[in-house]
């Protein structure tokens, strides 16, 4: 039978060789036939080398083909084809070399080879090279980002071998830095490794560090008496110093060089095991609340040989004095290692300094956030000294505002742009309103206007429970404020963080212009040195005041706006931020905008510096920076720029 | 002066006699000890509430006398909680695992004890170790000096900084604000040793009395309140009556005028703000037992504001009217959120008083402050008929609401 087959074999193959000259894909795979056949992972590489080293145009065709199982072939004549499903049970052939449809057949008279996930890989790697030079950049990108996200050693050879040919200038950039990263991961010339490690150190991709880490990858090793010398040793441990005594002895246990501990959980079990008479090993149970006497139990059991015997102390150490405890690279060669910790310090330097500049950021766009939510208390705490405890409120009822225009105009853009002057007009009468019923008569008594603002701000954050439910509402930013500025791959900052910066300072332009340039300004300033003297100079208190708050809550309200852009609003959302806002202000200093600039600065760059040590816990950062605040205040009560003389007030 | 004297002792009298009439009465209306009119979840209410009374008197002498707005007294007594907590908490647990433990074989190593307590205590954070501060735990009269030492040091401290700087009036209360602020984010970390917003719970079971019925813990809850709240009350009639509480009504009127005569003004307010933090401790180690459960947002900032509320109410300046705003207001407020009150139909919408109750408060509050300073407590000296001089709009003496006149007279 199996004769048979043979000669049916080489009568197919003589068929074949005829048609040798005019198709020679075809050839190939008849050379091949009985490996691509036999369909095993062990055997199949030299059957895909022949079809990819073959030099043919047709050669991707093929591994394609038969990499999405469409390789099949005719049982009549042995010839493989490409097939696609037709009417029924037939299939469409498609000759290899001369790209025309042979014929439709039923599928019985074919077979399909279908390779395992093994195949399908080895073939796709052998793709890469052709995906690699294909003419479509699109094809070469895909490829390439398939070889990053799996960089495996095949795909090193073609890799190098298309750099030459490429003619578009950014996918040449990423082919040489993959052929950078291969050659340090795969490049089985030591040399060539050393030289790309040496290249690639201080560069800040992540895709850097992915490469170089494994590099470094070790294991705890054990070794009767000194470690052999071949081996490239990371670090030699000390058993109670660099490695605990209990993980060394259990590697001692695990390699068989020392007998086992006796848990106190085995010690509990043997002695309950063991109890006869009320007693165990001579004592009585009752005496077993105490581990000494327990362990002098567990050694009479072990005397009498009814358990086994536990080391002891000294034996431990004996063990362990006797045996050395190293972690060993994985990777043989001290010269990479070397190398690659070398680089991977000097990324860890630049990484750092580029984290630095990244907190920085970070904490720019926190102080700018602290300086919006504050600067409308700078100006009604401020300048008018009168404690506004709802000032959080407006906050909200600004970013609500914003939430309610989103539902009337659809375009983020324009909403936003109408929203941020209507949450002005709306807290402004918010505070002009509170101003005429409650602070005006309250102006003498200035713990008594925090209680009242605060009885306001209780009710005002209920009523908006009540209208707007618990749940957050989305305030979208416009698609432009999405994503962000990525300056490497550690520093970025968002648009919306630059928006809120921008806005910051803007703020702080439109509050020094109306302070010092208009009419408002100078009575403002005028009432807040001397009421009573302003008054007699003409100036309408009832009116400068109205204003002045309104002006302090309208600001609040666009900074409900910014605030909402990137957190959820709720009814709580103000009270989040009311009291670093009065840390803000009296930390800068009462009363002068600059001061509310710096205790800004000053907060939102130490919260951030608080997290950096501690990222996972932002309530920690919170509470040591009050804390510090606490302090601060001690050294300067005034806050950091106090206002002098006269203007100080008293 | 001796006009004053009798007026302060009769309304002591007073006031000792209906706290006593009032606790006599519940007793004997009690599941526990009486005629069971009274549920024991409703004498454990009013139980609390004393205890709340007694920690508004701490707010009272330390703002109502000395013109300190802390905005940190609730915090001291959330403190006061945490500390006999762990106390109920280690010997409540530790009962559990004994008695579990006893039927083992082998009795169980103290080592073993505690790991097992550690492991029921913290197991709902994610550990298993007895942090330092659980070092007392297991002493009854260490937590007991704690819960009076903790909010003291603390309240020394930071009152020894603030003062010594010179912070007073809104900076300071904005800085008290800070350090409650401060002290719930530290208790809301799970890490921080004492269960993070869990809290701690289970406070109601006493150690070593699991047989008594709750009914009976209720009466004895409150039988303790109400002598905590009457000895409080005594001493803080003490305090004020004497030369230290006109010193201290000297520095609410003017502070600088007091230093210049001589006083060392510091000392008087961390004497006052150091004694009522821990009289806070106290009302709070009394209160969290019947309560039952402690946890980080009792410290929140927003309840010392509601105890400064209370006070306000009730009329500051004046004891009895700290009692009354605490009882009155909270009474009052756990009736309204409880879903007690009856809905309002409007026709077109229903004010239901759980989302209405905190506008309402709210705006009262804002009406008490603006039209009734007195509070409550104002309503006293109608019946007295001591009407204060209408000054047509003019401050009452040199300093802001000061009542410098009025007094002086007396």
């Amino acid at each position: 039978m199996k004769n048979l087959l043979m000669a049916a074999l080489a009568l197919v193959m003589s068929c074949a060789f005829a048609r040798a000259q005019d198709a020679p894909m075809q050839a190939i795979l008849q050379e091949q036939s009985a490996l691509i056949m036999e369909n095993s992972r062990r055997t199949i590489a030299p059957a895909i080398a022949a079809v990819s080293d073959s030099g043919l145009p047709e050669a991707q065709d093929v591994l394609q083909a038969w990499q999405a199982k469409n390789l099949w072939q005719r049982r009549a004549d042995g010839l493989f084809f490409r097939a696609t499903k037709a009417e029924g049970k037939t299939y469409t052939l498609y000759d290899f070399d001369t790209h025309q449809p042979a014929g439709t057949v039923p599928a019985s008279d074919l077979e399909q080879i279908k390779p395992n996930s093994g195949i399908r890989a080895l073939i796709g790697s052998a793709l890469v090279q052709f995906q690699l030079q294909d003419p479509d950049p699109k094809r070469r990108l895909a490829a390439l980002t398939s070889v990053q996200r799996n960089p495996s050693a095949d795909a090193l050879a073609p890799l190098r071998k298309s750099i030459p040919d490429e003619n578009d200038p950014s996918i040449l950039a990423l082919k040489l830095r993959l052929e950078r990263l291969l050659t340090i991961a795969h490049d089985p010339d030591e040399a060539q490794r050393i030289k790309a490690v040496s290249e690639m150190s201080g560069d800040l991709g992540v895709d850097v560090r992915a490469t170089l880490n494994p590099l470094l990858a070790t294991r705890l090793a054990v070794f009767a008496g000194p470690p052999p010398a071949t081996l490239n040793i990371a670090k030699t441990l000390v058993p109670g110093a660099s490695i605990e005594v209990v993980q060394a002895y259990d590697m001692l246990v695990k390699a068989d060089l020392a007998p086992e501990l006796v848990t106190d959980a085995q010690l509990y079990a043997a002695l309950v095991e063991h109890v006869s008479d009320g007693t165990v090993g001579g004592i009585a149970t009752h005496q077993l609340d105490d581990p000494q006497m327990r362990q002098r139990a567990y050694a009479a059991l072990a005397a009498a040989g009814t358990v086994r015997t536990a080391p002891d102390v000294e034996r431990i150490a004996q063990t362990l004095e006797a045996h050395s405890f190293v972690e060993v690279y994985l990777e043989p060669s001290s010269d990479v290692t070397d190398a690659v910790s070398k680089a991977l310090d000097t990324i860890a330097v630049t990484v750092g300094a580029n984290q630095a500049m990244d907190l920085l950021l970070d904490g720019l766009s926190l102080a700018s956030i602290y300086f919006l939510a504050a600067i409308g208390l700078a100006i009604t705490f401020g300048v008018m000294g009168v404690i506004n405890m709802a000032h959080g409120e407006f906050i909200m009822m600004g970013a609500y505002t914003g939430y309610m225009v989103q539902q009337v105009i659809p375009n983020h853009t324009a909403s936003i742009l109408v929203a941020i002057p209507l949450a002005f007009a709306v807290t402004f009468a918010a505070g002009v309103i509170m101003e005429r019923l409650v602070i005006r008569w309250l102006y003498n008594r200035p713990l008594e206007t925090l209680l009242a603002t605060f009885g306001v701000s209780i009710a005002l954050q209920q009523i908006a429970k009540n209208i707007f439910g618990t749940q957050a509402r989305p305030l979208t930013s416009p698609a432009w404020l999405d994503g962000a500025w990525v300056i490497n791959d550690v520093v970025s900052i968002s648009y919306i963080r630059i928006a809120i910066f921008v806005l910051a300072v803007f703020f702080l332009g439109v509050y020094l212009f109306i302070m010092r340039r208009t009419r408002l300004g100078l009575e403002t300033r005028a009432v807040t040195q001397n009421p009573r003297m302003a008054s007699s100079m003409g100036i309408n208190l009832n009116k400068v005041n109205m204003l002045t708050f309104g002006l302090g809550s309208g600001i609040a309200g666009v900074a409900g706006v910014a605030i909402g852009l990137f957190a959820k609003v709720t009814s709580e959302l103000g009270s989040d931020y009311i009291v670093q806002s009065f840390m803000t202000v009296v930390v800068g200093g009462v009363g002068n905008i600059w001061g509310t600039l710096a205790g800004a600065a000053m907060v939102g760059f130490l919260q951030k510096g608080i997290e950096w040590f501690n990222p996972s816990n932002t309530l920690a950062a919170q509470t040591f920076m009050i804390v510090f605040i606490i302090i601060f205040i001690q050294f300067r009560p005034r806050g950091i720029i106090a206002l002098k003389g006269r203007a100080a007030g008293d | 002066m001796s006009h004053t004297y009798h007026r302060r002792t009769s309304s002591t009298v007073i006031f000792l006699g209906l706290l006593l009439a009032f606790t006599i009465t519940v007793t004997f209306l009690s599941e526990g000890m009486g005629a069971g009119v009274i549920s024991t979840s409703f004498v454990k209410t009013l139980g609390k509430t004393l205890c709340l009374a007694l920690v508004a008197i701490s707010m009272d002498l330390v703002w109502g006398y000395a013109g300190i707005l802390s905005l940190g007294h609730f915090a001291f007594f959330g403190l006061g909680g945490y500390m006999i907590g762990m106390w109920l908490m280690y010997e409540r647990t530790r009962e559990v695992v004994v008695t579990s433990l006893a039927d083992a074989p082998i009795p169980p190593t103290p080592q073993e004890v505690s790991d097992a307590i550690a492991n029921r205590i913290f197991g709902v954070v994610g550990s298993a170790d007895f942090p330092m501060i659980w070092a007392f735990a297991d002493s009854l009269l260490a937590q007991l000096m704690l819960v009076v030492l903790v909010p003291g040091v603390l309240a020394g401290v930071f009152g020894w900084l603030a003062f010594r700087s010179r912070v007073a009036g809104v900076y300071l209360s904005i800085l008290t604000q800070a350090m409650t602020l401060a002290l719930s984010l530290y208790l809301f970390q799970n890490d921080n040793g004492l269960r993070g917003n869990n809290g701690l719970s289970g406070l109601q079971n006493l150690p070593g009395l699991t047989d008594v019925p709750q009914a009976l813990v209720s009466v004895w809850f409150l039988w303790g309140a109400a002598l905590a709240l009457g000895l409080g009350y005594l001493l803080a009639v003490w305090v004020v009556s004497g030369k230290f509480g006109s010193v201290l009504r000297g520095i609410r009127d003017d502070e600088t005028r007091v230093r210049f005569l001589g006083y060392p003004v510091e000392t008087y307010k961390l004497v006052l703000f150091t004694g009522t933090a821990c009289m806070a401790g106290i009302a709070g180690a009394l209160y969290y037992p019947q309560a039952g459960i402690i946890n980080p947002a009792e410290l929140a900032p927003i309840a010392s504001i509601y105890l400064a509320v209370w006070v306000a109410i009730g009329g500051r300046g004046r004891l009895y009217g700290a009692v009354i705003g605490a009882a009155f207001v909270s009474l009052v407020s756990s009736w309204f959120t409880g879903g007690q009150a009856p809905d309002v139909p409007l026709g077109f919408y229903t004010i239901k008083w759980v989302d209405w109750w905190l506008v309402v408060l709210g705006l009262s509050f804002v009406l008490v402050t603006l039209l009734a300073p007195k509070g409550i407590g104002g309503l006293f000296d109608l019946l007295e008929r001591r009407v204060a001089p209408d000054r047509h709009g003019a401050d009452l003496g040199p300093d802001q609401g000061s009542l410098r006149e009025e007094e002086s007279r007396e």
